[in-house]
């Protein structure tokens, strides 16, 4: 079964690159995205061991706050007006606004991230303490964390709506430049960053899974929990650490897609759809199939909306029938281990 | 073997929830020695090695490791101080290699570590020799022995097995005790619960009879062995 | 790591517990108050508030049963009630409206005049509008088996994504495909049930009637349901699923069922808000507010009990209607603008916090009913595998 989906796919990307090659551009880029996006869900569900359906919000939660870091703006008291919270901002840096190279943003945008990425992981780790922890220590069932995680994306898109409105928002608002690449295609200047960020931050967060003690004793937490504690892992700290790790891939997830999108509180919710299928199709608690689903789900949701009959709000669609099929013909995903 | 007692549990009630499993058991393991747990299903034993390492809560009683007392302490400490578990299922990590394993065998272990690992290789050379490798091609046999790798990673005072040769083939399960005999002769002291009474009572100098959550019978193993009620429970066929 | 092992019976029957009582209250008499403060002591305008939030109420009960029939009772996870909803609104709408005509209206069926076959019992006040609701129940039930098929067998939470998919997809089809049901430009003239029975100025009593009437007649149901047979498997299943499987039962199917019946359950209770509202518009579905806010009601009222699934929609429809007065006092700009929010903000934090303080919910459990619920907040502490066979198999 698993040689057959893979044959597919294989195919259908072939196709896919003769006959769309625009979309397959767009497909990768935003791949990218929901791989990051998709690594750090398979970390929690393998450390952790449940569905973390707050992801999506809490990408959309870091994107907004590097842009606060930016700008040093939140809506104010009449819908469409903005006031300044921030004495100063990131873009106060020296040149921090000048655009690099191609790109519609300057070295602000990458400080901001990292400030994101910071806050984000300091976030979902108290987040952690306040709720997970003490549902933890009640051994509550797997569903009790879903629904709670449920009830915490609801607060925090809740969050961003009252702090930014629902308007969406952009980073910047300069022209962008696109970029000319072999075999007659184009992509913009800025989504040749957002590839690039999201492969380096995958590598090095591989780095860290399969090189470091620290993230060995994570995949082995995620393999068997009570071997691991038998072994003497401090399983809270490697939680603990889980969830820095995720927030930092959160974050950086949560900055480039705004980048390639927009800011939009709405984006986070159904943003699940595309992870979740990109992270089940890698086979659930696995990094590396985490990555090569998104980059998949990224692809075939691209091509696929740019059939005639389909218009693009369809694209998360997409991805729900991908997690049908993934479902029906092999659960365990592609690189998953029959259970 | 010095006659130090190295483990020892007094009295020790323990179970799940509100269910008692362990009504009183007091076993001790001396410096060095290998001590055979055995009794029927539902006896207790695997129990016991849980509460000793602190993965089920003492109701009441005691246990003391080297003389301190460790009752309730948690995995974590319990393993600095010189106690070794390996359960009896579900005893690797599957996705990690050979090698992983092992390190994290010796996770609260800072230095010293790419020593002990070339130790326990030597005791294990099939599974040095893969060690890059995944577990998920090792047979049966060898993902016992990778078990039994990984709880000594750290050179405990006293290794607790539950049930090695469960599941295996009459050649794997000659070959697990034979090692097993190795680490005890090396200097590791063992608490063995095993449901193959006869091999395990083979091996030891020592054994307890647990029913029902009791001890039942102990002395030495060769006097077990001769048992009459003994036999006829667990030496049969 | 000693910590005391709660018993379990100790979370269960809570004999006479004042806050489920004590909110009610609180709710009621603030929804009494406030309307009369702001309309000045007009006592037909507060009635007719009253009477329009309680025809709400029991529609949204019906839907927090249906959930609690899949979560509460067979700890089916659901997180795409919206697309239920969704299904069982716009089905009955196309069944009893009439065809589509106009230059602005789109869609399909229209069977409301088709549907006139008792001409002499007036059947065009109450025909059309029961076969759209058994069309509603029966296409939403339909849709659910589709679901359950590729996901049930497998983990929970692979349900609840694929719920949430199937939510999306179909908010999506509205929106896209304006052929269907309108698109955005949304349907009205739905007709209302007996409309002709009595003048219009009465007429939102009867409306109250009708779906008071489905509320206790579901609820009956369902509680006949849970003493049958049936339900006494369902619950030995709650109790310990193995068990329930090595004794031959196979489970799958009674999660099959349990799932079926309450999508069936939420799309009745769609047909009924579209008799209801009259018009729908897909902006009115969105996943806050025809998924979560079900979840918050049945939390917060008791999962794995129906009169906390009622007393659940009754108090948070109440904390939501009171705090929409709210917005009509003066406040200050930045609060104002932000109500919507911070009332989405409350029921997020509402969730984790019954999660957290009483995973029981507001109304105390009885034991018999609710023992899954109450093994999943509270579970044994692990075995050294952590699960139950594990548990049997190295206890020897």
């Amino acid at each position: 079964m698993g040689r057959g989906l893979l044959l597919l796919i294989v195919v259908f990307f072939i196709w896919a690159v003769i006959d769309r090659r625009d979309a397959v551009v767009i497909g990768i880029v935003e791949g990218s995205i929901l791989a990051l996006g998709a690594v750090g869900l398979t970390l929690v569900y393998g450390v952790l061991r449940f569905a973390h359906f707050a992801h999506g919000d809490s990408m959309m939660l870091s994107a907004y706050c590097a842009f606060l870091l930016l700008s040093g703006v939140v809506t104010g008291n009449r819908p469409g007006v903005d006031t300044e919270v921030l004495p100063i901002t990131v873009s106060d840096l020296p040149s921090a606004t000048s655009e690099i190279w191609k790109f519609s943003f300057g070295y602000g945008l990458l400080v901001a991230m990292a400030l994101s990425a910071l806050l984000t992981a300091g976030v979902l780790v108290v987040l952690d303490r306040l709720v997970y922890r003490r549902l933890r220590r009640r051994n509550s069932g797997v569903v009790i964390f879903s629904i709670a995680s449920l009830g915490l994306a609801i607060a925090i898109r809740s969050w961003v709506l009252i702090v930014w409105g629902p308007t969406p928002r952009k980073y910047t608002t300069v022209v962008r430049h696109s970029v000319d690449l072999p075999f007659d295609t184009s992509i913009l200047a800025d989504q040749l960053f957002i590839l690039g960020a999201a492969i380096t931050v995958t590598v090095l967060a591989y780095i860290l899974l399969f090189r470091t003690k620290l993230g060995k004793a994570m995949r082995a937490m995620a393999d068997n929990p009570e071997l691991a504690r038998i072994s003497g892992i401090k399983t809270e700290l490697v939680i603990v650490l889980t969830w820095a790790l995720a927030g930092g891939l959160v974050a950086v997830a949560g900055v480039l897609l705004a980048l390639q999108a927009q800011l939009d509180p709405q984006l986070g919710f159904v943003l699940l759809l595309p992870l979740f299928a990109s992270a089940i199709l890698g086979g659930v608690g696995n990094p590396q199939g985490a990555f090569f689903g998104g980059m998949i789900v990224g692809v075939v949701q691209a091509v696929v909306v740019t059939f005639d009959f389909l218009s693009p709000g369809y694209k998360f669609s997409v991805a729900f029938v991908i997690l049908i099929l993934i479902l029906l013909i092999r659960p365990q995903g592609l690189f998953g281990v029959r259970q | 073997m010095n006659g130090r007692v190295v483990l020892e549990t007094r009295e020790l009630v323990t179970g799940y929830g509100e269910v008692e499993v362990l009504r009183g058991v007091s076993v001790s393991v001396r410096n060095g020695e290998m001590v055979a747990v055995i009794g029927p299903n539902g006896a207790g034993k695997s129990t016991l090695l849980k509460a000793i390492f602190g993965l089920l809560p003492a109701h009441s009683g005691g246990v003391l490791l080297n003389g301190a007392d460790v009752t309730g302490m948690s995995p974590h400490e319990v393993v600095q101080n010189g106690l070794s578990y390996v359960p009896q299922v579900e005893n690797v990590f599957p996705s990690l290699t050979i090698q992983e394993n092992l390190e994290m065998g010796a996770f609260v272990r800072r230095n010293g570590v790419r020593e002990r690992m070339d130790e326990v290789f030597r005791l294990f050379p099939d599974l040095a020799a893969r060690k890059g490798e995944n577990t998920g091609k090792l047979s049966g046999g060898q993902r016992q022995m990778l078990a039994l790798a990984r709880g000594l990673m750290l050179d405990p005072t006293v290794l607790l097995l539950d049930e090695p040769s469960a599941g295996l083939s009459p050649k794997m399960v000659g070959a697990i005790f034979e090692r097993i005999n190795r680490i005890n002769e090396a200097g590791t002291a063992v608490l063995l619960v095993e449901q193959n009474a006869r091999e395990a009572l083979s091996l030891c100098r020592r054994g307890y009879v647990l029913v029902m959550g009791r001890n039942r019978l102990e002395g030495e193993a060769s006097s077990l062995l001769n048992n009459e009620e003994v036999g006829r429970l667990y030496l049969g066929a | 790591m000693n910590f005391t092992i709660p018993r379990l019976s100790h979370f269960g029957a809570r004999p006479a517990s004042l806050i489920a009582p004590a909110t009610v209250a609180v709710v009621t008499i603030l929804l009494i108050l406030i309307p009369y403060e702001r309309s000045d002591g007009d006592v037909s305008g507060v009635m007719s508030f009253l009477v329009s939030f309680l025809t709400f109420v029991a529609i949204y009960a019906i839907f927090t049963l249906g959930l609690n029939v899949q979560w509460g009772y067979s700890g089916v996870f659901n997180f795409g009630v919206l697309g239920f909803f969704m299904l069982g609104a716009y089905t009955a709408a196309i069944v009893t409206k009439q065809p589509a005509s106009g230059n602005f209206t789109d869609y399909i069926g229209g069977f409301g005049g088709d549907l006139d076959l008792l001409p002499w019992l007036s059947s065009d006040q109450w025909l059309p509008h029961l076969v759209g609701l058994a069309a509603a129940a029966a296409v939403a039930g339909f849709v659910a088996l589709l679901l359950a098929v590729p996901t049930l067998r497998l983990r929970g939470d692979y349900l609840a994504i694929a719920t949430i998919g199937v939510a999306e997809v179909l908010r999506r089809v509205v929106i896209e495909e304006t052929w269907l049901v309108n698109g955005t430009r949304g349907l009205t003239g739905i007709p209302r049930p007996l409309d002709g029975l009595v003048d219009s100025a009465d007429y939102k009593y009867l409306l109250l009637a009708i779906c008071g009437s489905f509320l206790v007649l579901i609820y009956i149901l369902i509680e006949r349901a849970i003493r049958s047979p049936w339900g006494r498997v369902l619950m030995a299943l709650r109790e310990d699923e193995m068990a329930t499987e090595a004794s031959g039962k196979n489970v799958f199917a009674f999660k099959m069922q349990s799932f079926v019946i309450g999508a069936a359950i939420m799309g009745a209770g769609g047909a009924i808000y579209a008799y209801a509202s009259s018009s729908l518009t897909p902006e009115v579905f969105t996943h806050f507010f025809a998924t979560f806010l079900f979840w918050a009601m049945l939390m917060l009222g008791g999962s794995g009990n129906n009169r906390g699934a009622i007393i659940g929609a009754y108090v948070l429809w109440g904390f939501w209607t009171i705090t929409l007065q709210f917005q009509s006092y003066d406040l200050p700009d930045i609060v104002a603008t932000r109500m919507p929010y911070l009332r989405e903000l409350v029921l997020g934090a509402l969730i984790v916090a019954v999660l957290l303080l009483r995973p029981a919910g507001l109304l105390p459990q009885k034991r018999q009913v609710s023992i899954w619920v109450e093994r999943q907040l509270r579970r044994r502490p692990p075995a050294a595998s952590g699960s139950s066979t594990d548990a049997a198999r190295s206890s020897g």
